[in-house]
């Protein structure tokens, strides 16, 4: 907490770091999103971490049932959901003893007094009770009998204990907003309307939010809880924004690029954490032309949009790691056919099942090298929930421009933080209309455009065109079935020629912050840009020599980055995995970096990267 | 604008393609393509308009000779892949190619699941109870104590009956007819072709390389008119040389059995009439094995129900009627605000 003047009652700060946490029943995921609305609103910048555990409801007050949110906001750019909370909201024992470490020293706690009973405790697994022995010195801490409250706030609306319980988060909501003088109405707003249905419920989420709220209002006067202000973030971009998690952002990319190429999209998908909700938004968009196809599983839904794009559509599949795997021959099948796909991978821990709701940035071998035979793809990175809407429109223009598949790779971080994004105007953005092939003249399906490499696209149904393609190795001048061996070595030159050339149609790799040229470089991609640009900035300030390159387009990579990397006296790749990049750019460049991985599940913080820098440095100079 | 000028009928010769065919001499694979071009004419099919879809396999090499568009894709996945170009346009018609091995081994799971969505499609299975790609490799369909490269004392894992599972499935039509049967089958897939949802044909095809000869119990001409008995809805399931042998439902048993008109009392109106849209009826017929009962053929279930293309289409047109496609309001949906 960067603490400044106080004005008023308030204590103004420059940005908040808060994590509310509870069991996964207490609804800690919407108190978080709504309180995250509320801020975006009041003109903040912010970025959140919705970090939640597999189980849907894991056994009530255990560690292991515990899902937080974290919000990082701020009058200044916050990039990150931040290193550590400056607050820390826990509904229970568990979620006090999960969330304690990560806090700031000398942070405030609220905690759910209530909560805190001998069965709670035992299953958080603490001996004696935290708030009695000194567990929580040096904290500032608020213990509130949430519960109590919260009951007494929604009694006269007659819900059984049960439901009445339920407003806890909105009563502890309430007091938040308090604490940071923001705004009731939006909220209550959206309750009224979330509840429409069922009047009762919406009168008590709204009593218990006001309530908590004139609790700040009476303790105020004793001076116990401060309230801190932030002011608005100054963006320097005018125009309308909204607020907006990765998964959204992609799929929105994904329909603005079929509108953009005037090419229906088809979806095929199976779920999966965490890219289901790719699948959900895209099958809420049937106006658009967008089909979606729940397969009966990996292989079958991407296999379904294969079939779509041979149809003349533009077929889309979206997974997770072990999604992708199942997928693999199958984008082989659409390499060899030369068909457009798009492949996400909203990757997660693994190996095999890994860690479904936690984050890691494991797939990029899988991405670029993950298949049988010389089969090279197009692997586009996002770096932030805006940037997946820019990806999502950037794939379908390359897919169907070079009949490819695209792979994008987000990850479960992007997928399910929430961000603020100016909104564009599809009107304005460049369209690129595809057009399907109806010459018949001197026509056969693996003629080539001479620029591009491609192959023609035609929509069956198209007189005299008809043709059979497959997995089966083709003759270069007829498409025809061919084991001729120099065929198959010129065919595989080609594939790799075509995605090679791409690069030239992709802007050159730019330097996110610092100067082409010097000591040190912080290389990344992917979910880590926040927390790099972050660190690379603050030791900026410290006067180290350091730049960030934020690498997007990994395959092909852009056509300047070996030129551009080889100008630092020493790089850093930084990334969430076991050096996959760092590898990648050895293999490509014989580049000699220095390697920082971490494979937590949890975002890298600043100061993680901050200490790196600061150490290569001083090995540089 | 006379559009009945110059429409030339096309011919089975139209629906062949220059491509050699490379099937095994001898193989049954290659009067099946007669039958199937025979029935393209027949139906007066637009090759444009027509795709063929195949997965991996002998038959999977279909696609490559017939005069049409055409997708041979990998192991297992042709359902899948022709679910997708169903979806993407229901206009073409879209014939599945596959295999026991392709269609209930690698892919049997698509295979379950292209019939219970019921996608408009004719799924040929040519059944030849062995893998003949891989030379000859026992399969799904394979008789219990099949010798094979890969079962040297006989193979020990109980088979199943195309035909049944693809009832268990809910398909919708299901039929069978025989690769020889130059006459029967393309009647066959012409039902299949009429059926709008999935028509799953299962063909009994002969491996003359790999398992010759498999099916001739019910397939040799001798044999045929005892142990064969070809299914017409609302006719009476008679079948044998003199016309004289017929199946009746024994009701204390629970079960079909074979009777003789004119012995112990039996008279042609005893015997039972098929009806195509019995679903009991038709787990039973598939259920009947040689040598102990004639092996039923042509169509044994048809019963339509909305095909799942159809289903998704009316879905996407009612959205589309009801919301207009606005882009930039979507994306200004919920709660946005103005920096300026
Ligand atoms: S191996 Fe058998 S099924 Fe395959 S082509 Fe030869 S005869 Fe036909």
């Amino acid at each position: 907490m960067n603490e400044q003047t106080p004005a008023g009652n308030f204590d103004e700060m420059d940005s908040v770091c808060i994590r509310f946490a509870g069991d996964s029943g207490d609804g800690m995921q919407l108190t978080g999103t709504q309180f995250s609305v509320v801020t975006a609103l009041e003109g903040s910048d912010l970025s959140t971490f919705p970090d939640f555990p597999a189980e849907i409801r894991a056994p009530v007050g255990t560690t292991f049932g515990v899902s937080a949110f974290q919000i990082n906001f701020g009058s200044v750019e916050v990039s990150t959901a931040g290193d550590e909370p400056d607050v820390l909201v826990a509904m229970n024992p568990a979620a006090l003893k999960v969330s304690l470490a990560g806090l700031k020293e000398g942070g405030i706690i609220i905690l759910d007094e209530g909560a805190f009973n001998k069965r709670n405790l035992d299953k958080a697994g603490y001996d004696s009770n935290p708030l009695e022995d000194n567990t929580l010195d040096g904290y500032q801490v608020q213990k509130l009998d949430i519960t109590k409250m919260t009951l007494e706030s929604v009694k006269e609306f007659g819900l059984g204990k049960k439901d009445a319980l339920r407003s806890k988060n909105m009563w502890t909501l309430g007091l938040v907003l308090w604490m940071f003088g923001r705004d009731r109405k939006p909220i209550t707003d959206w309750l009224e309307q979330k509840f429409k249905k069922i009047p009762d419920v919406a009168k008590a989420n709204i009593a218990a939010v006001n309530a908590g709220h004139a609790y700040g209002e009476t303790v105020e006067v004793s001076g116990e809880l401060r309230r801190y202000s932030i002011g608005k973030h100054e963006v320097e971009e005018a125009g309308e924004y909204r607020t907006v998690n990765g998964n959204q952002a992609l799929a929105w990319g994904l329909v603005a690029g079929s509108q953009l190429g005037d090419i229906s999209l088809m979806l095929g998908s199976y779920p999966i954490t965490p890219a289901s909700t790719l699948l959900h938004t895209l099958s809420g968009l049937k106006e658009f032309g967008v089909m979606t196809f729940q397969a009966e599983d990996e292989i079958a839904a991407i296999c379904g949009a294969i079939g779509a794009s041979f149809a003349g559509n533009l077929g889309v599949t979206s997974s997770s790691g072990p999604g992708i795997a199942l997928k693999t021959e199958a984008i082989g099948l659409a390499i060899s056919t030369e068909l457009p796909l798009i492949v996400v991978d909203v990757q997660r821990a693994g190996p095999s099942t890994g860690l479904p709701t936690k984050t890691e940035q494991s797939d990029l071998f899988q991405a670029v090298w993950g298949r049988n035979g010389d089969s090279s793809i197009v692997v586009l990175a996002t770096s932030n929930p805006q940037d997946c809407f820019d990806v999502g429109i950037e794939a379908v223009r390359i897919a169907t421009k070079y009949m490819t598949p695209v792979m994008v790779l987000s990850d479960g971080y992007i997928g399910n933080a929430s961000e603020p994004w100016k909104l564009p105007d599809i009107n304005k953005l460049e369209k690129f209309p595809v057009k399907h092939h109806t010459d018949t003249e001197d026509f056969h399906p693996f003629k080539r455009d001479p620029e591009t490499l491609a192959r023609p696209w035609v929509k069956p149904g198209t007189p005299g065109l008809l043709h059979r393609i497959g997995g089966i190795e083709k003759d270069y001048d007829s498409g025809h079935i061919s084991y001729d061996p120099k065929n198959h070595q010129l065919m595989t030159d080609t594939r790799a020629e075509k995605i090679a050339n791409i690069a030239n149609d992709m802007p050159e790799q730019s330097v996110s912050l610092g100067t082409e040229g010097g000591k040190l470089a912080v290389v990344g991609w992917g979910s880590t840009r926040g927390a790099i640009h972050q660190a690379v900035k603050r030791a900026r300030a410290e006067n180290i020599d350091v730049s960030h390159i934020h690498i997007g387009n990994i395959w092909p990579l852009p056509r300047n980055l070996e030129r551009l990397l080889k100008s630092y006296d020493k790089v850093i790749v930084a990334e969430m995995n076991k050096g996959q990049m760092n590898k990648l750019l050895r293999a490509e460049y014989l580049l000699d970096a220095y390697s920082l991985t971490k494979v937590t599940g949890q975002p890298f913080k600043i100061t993680e990267i901050l200490d790196c820098i600061r150490e290569q440095a001083g090995d540089a100079s | 604008m006379n559009e009945q000028t110059d429409v030339k009928k096309l011919t089975f010769k139209d629906f062949e393609t220059d491509q050699e065919v490379r099937w095994c001499p001898g193989c049954g694979d290659y009067a099946i393509l007669k039958s199937v071009q025979m029935t393209l004419a027949n139906i007066g099919a637009t090759p444009e308009n027509t795709v063929f879809v195949s997965g991996i396999g002998c038959s999977s090499r279909f696609p490559y000779y017939v005069e049409t568009y055409g997708f041979h894709t990998i192991h297992g996945r042709a359902p899948a892949v022709a679910t997708g170009v169903k979806l993407a346009n229901p206009d073409l018609d879209v014939w599945l190619v596959t295999g026991d091995g392709d269609g209930l081994s690698i892919g049997g799971n698509h295979m379950l699941h292209v019939l219970r969505r019921n996608v408009d499609m004719q799924i040929m299975l040519f059944n030849n109870e062995i893998y003949g790609l891989t030379k000859g490799q026992y399969s799904p369909t394979s008789k219990p104590g099949s010798k094979t490269p890969s079962t040297p004392m006989g193979s020990v894992d109980l088979p199943l009956s195309p035909c049944s599972f693809a009832l268990g499935a809910g398909a919708r039509f299901v039929a069978r007819g025989i690769d020889t049967a130059l006459k029967a089958l393309p009647i066959t897939l012409e039902r299949a072709k009429d059926h709008k949802g999935a028509s799953f044909v299962e063909i009994f095809q002969n491996c003359i390389v790999f398992n010759d000869g498999t099916f001739d119990q019910f397939t040799q001409k001798k044999t045929a008119a005892n142990s064969q008995i070809h299914a017409v809805h609302g006719e009476r399931m008679i079948f044998g040389k003199e016309k004289d042998k017929g199946l009746v439902f024994n009701l204390e048993k629970f079960a079909l059995e074979i009777v003789t008109i004119g012995e112990n009392g039996v008279k042609e109106d005893d015997i039972l009439v098929h009806d195509e849209t019995n679903k009991m009826m038709a787990h039973m017929l598939v259920e009947l094995t040689a040598p102990d009962f004639p092996v039923v053929c042509g169509v044994i279930y048809c019963n339509p129900e909305e095909s799942y293309n159809d289903a998704v289409h009316n879905q996407m047109n009612a959205a589309k009627s009801a919301k207009k496609a606005d882009f930039n309001a979507l994306i200004r949906q919920g709660r946005t605000w103005i920096v300026d």
